[in-house]
């Protein structure tokens, strides 16, 4: 398989890729710091990636960079079977509420700048078909009090996806949105875990399996599955006076 | 963003405090008191000291940055855990030079405890092997260091507990293995003195020797046991396929505090010897038994109930002062233990063949014990009548275990905590790093002015 990596230099993204060049993918890498990439990229040929692993600069803080990362990953894998993104932003509510400047980014990165890459790689990298693999969240499941801007991002990108694997899957997209739970990496340190967190290892594997299946919507880890079908089905009544 | 909880060694000894987690260590460091990777050091070496109460979790950056298949040199993040490396490079014929008794170590953790294993009397430690270093030290520089640049800063690294800085990378050679299974030899052997003679004996002939000793037993059977060798077995005696992964069950509770009581310690110790059915057994183990028998029960440290144990490990030198070779001395060690109660589930034997290359490295020729203690009322007494046992005997303690030594006891048995202090003075003359252990052991001051804490560059 090959496949292009948003967001593999860390968390999720990083126990993603690893999963992947143990079991001889081709990798290639998109991302803001050449020599994190770098890093990264000899720490997966290490562990089994096939070839060399390439990089080129991307950020998802700024479309103009989308086109020519994407076509350099294109020339590098050849076919690009899957384009994953873990990359995103994370902020608590109380920072987003009192912080203009670093609101509008989060809501750019998780979802407008997210979408257009998304655009981009289905119009070129992907446009003979493949899996393209987005990490949204459970926070976008529910309006709920502690997450609601970023919760509100991960609704739009969530929506977004479901819409494209309903308009596209016919023609030889696979769309595989992935709802982690509460997972420990460096984006949740300092958060306290509530039950059922997951480590990365963990929703590497069951994402894996997912993008091998096509699974257009997966929980992980396993558990939040359930979790959510029940706040889902909570009453709004509830979920005004729930501190969750 | 951090938030406040506790932070504990294996042992169960805690703190207040938080641990910074982060894949970039130098740009997360900022404020923290040392390092800390999987938290297997028993004692309070890993845990940060009261007054700036941080510590940088370095298990998230675990990359490895080169490979060299052909002549297995190794570099990689201070993070990567030894159960990552043996996963990765064991079946591709390549091992750690040094492994310890537990795989859920970092490669940051060996070098600032410089640990030693099974081949100690071959192979040394594991900073024989550590060929580079790249650290961030008190004054916020980033820096490479060998044994030819800042040697002071790389031996003092090593074996140094974290207190000389944060290391980021690591860089060493591993050992090429002709099969990633162990062929073993175990032997019954019935007291402490006949132990000291088969280590000693065994030591030529084989890469790999520990004993375990029942210390339940008194009198001539004192110190009984069962010596267990170990070699790398040949491709022609290897099974063909890469040992299986194994499963490691939890313990996800505290046992009560009855329940590691004298007699089910006694229990433990006889079935244990008689397990061995016969004088000698042979034949090819999986590399996890034989190397980390411990791992089998993931928190198995939580048999200890929730007032936990202490380990102490010590050794003593096979020769005194003038040369003249020295008898009995484990025996004296065994014996303190037995008369004030200190019940070991576990106790260990090996002979150590030489010294480490650090300036504060634990391991020296002789015989070194570790023993097991659970928490009660005397352990206090009991860790300073061994320690006095260990100063008459010329003898030292490893610092990755201790929680109870005193700070008096710990100078007259290791006169070169001076030099390494000497070297904090110009590597870390405000005494940026330091542990509970270090304010404990080696007379760090608790820093009272908070205001001292900021400004790190």
């Amino acid at each position: 398989m090959n496949v292009v990596c948003l967001g593999a230099t860390k968390g999720m993204g990083r126990a993603l890729a690893r999963a992947m060049a143990e079991r001889g993918d081709a990798l290639f890498l998109l991302g803001r710091d050449d020599d994190d990439l770098k890093r990264s990229a000899r720490d997966l040929e290490v562990r089994g990636a096939q070839g060399t692993v390439h990089t080129a600069y991307c950020d998802l803080g700024d479309s103009e960079t989308f086109s020519a990362a994407l076509v350099d990953a294109e020339r590098a894998l050849g076919t690009v079977d899957t384009v994953v993104v873990t990359a995103g932003q994370f902020a608590p509510q109380d920072d987003l509420e009192e912080d203009a400047p670093r609101l509008r980014e989060m809501l750019a990165v998780n979802f407008t700048n997210t979408v257009l890459f998304c655009e981009r790689a289905r119009k070129t990298a992907l446009k003979s078909g493949g899996t393209l693999c987005v990490f949204s969240s459970v926070a976008g499941e529910r309006g709920r009090t502690p997450v609601v801007l970023y919760g509100a991002s991960k609704a739009g990108l969530t929506r977004y996806l479901e819409g494209l694997d309903h308009r596209y899957r016919r023609a030889g997209l696979r769309v595989v949105t992935v709802k982690p739970g509460f997972v420990r990496t460096s984006m949740t340190d300092g958060l306290p875990a509530p039950p059922f967190a997951g480590e990365p290892d963990q929703v590497a594997r069951i994402v894996l399996r997912a993008i091998d299946r096509g699974t257009p919507v997966v929980y992980a880890p396993g558990p939040w599955r359930h979790i959510m079908a029940i706040v889902r089905a909570l009453p709004r009544s509830f979920m005004r006076r729930a501190s969750f | 963003m951090s938030q406040r909880s506790t932070i504990s060694g294996w042992g169960g000894h805690s703190v207040e405090g938080c641990e910074i987690r982060a894949e970039n260590l130098s740009a997360a460091a900022n404020g923290a008191a040392l390092s800390r990777g999987l938290g297997r050091s028993y004692g309070d070496s890993s845990l940060p000291p009261d007054d700036c109460p941080i510590a940088l979790n370095t298990t998230l950056a675990d990359r490895i940055l080169e490979f060299d298949q052909a002549t297995g040199r190794l570099r990689a993040e201070a993070g990567l855990s030894l159960a990552d490396m043996n996963r990765l490079l064991m079946p591709r014929g390549w091992f750690t030079p040094v492994s310890p008794g537990t795989q859920y170590v970092t490669l940051g953790g060996m070098v600032a405890a410089d640990i030693h294993g099974k081949n100690q009397h071959l192979a040394g430690n594991f900073g024989h092997h550590v060929t580079k270093l790249r650290m961030q030290v008190a004054d916020g520089r980033i820096l490479e260091c060998d044994s030819e640049q800042h040697a002071d800063l790389f031996f003092g690294t090593i074996g140094g507990m974290g207190l000389t800085g944060h290391i980021l990378e690591v860089e060493c050679a591993l050992e090429r293995i002709p099969s990633p299974w162990i062929w073993q030899e175990t032997q019954r052997i019935p007291n402490i003195d006949e132990f000291q003679v088969a280590l000693e004996e065994a030591a030529p002939q084989w890469p790999y020797t520990v004993g375990w000793i029942d210390c339940v037993s008194r009198g001539s059977a004192l110190g009984r046991g069962i010596l267990m060798c170990g070699r790398w077995a040949t491709a022609d005696e290897a099974p063909k396929r890469v040992p299986p992964r194994r499963l490691r069950p939890r313990l996800t509770f505290d046992f009560p505090g009855w329940a590691l009581g004298p007699w089910t310690v006694r229990a433990f110790n006889e079935l244990y010897f008689r397990k061995q059915w016969r004088p000698t057994l042979r034949g090819i183990v999986h590399p996890e038994s034989f190397f980390y028998p411990l791992d089998v029960l993931r928190e198995w440290h939580r048999m200890y109930g929730t007032r936990g144990f202490t380990q102490y490990q010590c050794v003593l030198p096979h020769t005194d002062e003038s040369g003249a070779r020295k008898t009995g001395s484990a025996r004296r060690v065994l014996d303190v233990l037995t008369t004030l109660g200190g019940a070991s589930f576990l106790a260990v034997i090996k002979d150590f063949g030489q010294n480490g290359v650090g300036v504060l490295s634990f391991p020296r020729p002789g015989i070194t014990l570790a023993l097991d203690i659970p928490i009660r009322a005397n352990t206090q007494a009991l860790i300073d009548a061994l320690n006095q046992v260990v100063i008459e005997e010329g003898g030292r303690i490893y610092l990755a275990k201790d929680s109870f030594t005193r700070r008096r006891d710990f100078e007259r048995m290791d006169s070169r905590v001076h030099d390494f202090n000497a070297l904090r003075d110009t590597w870390d003359p405000q005494r940026r790093f330091r542990s509970a252990q270090s304010v404990r052991l080696l007379g760090d001051l608790p820093r009272t002015n908070q205001a001292d804490l900021g400004g790190h560059p």
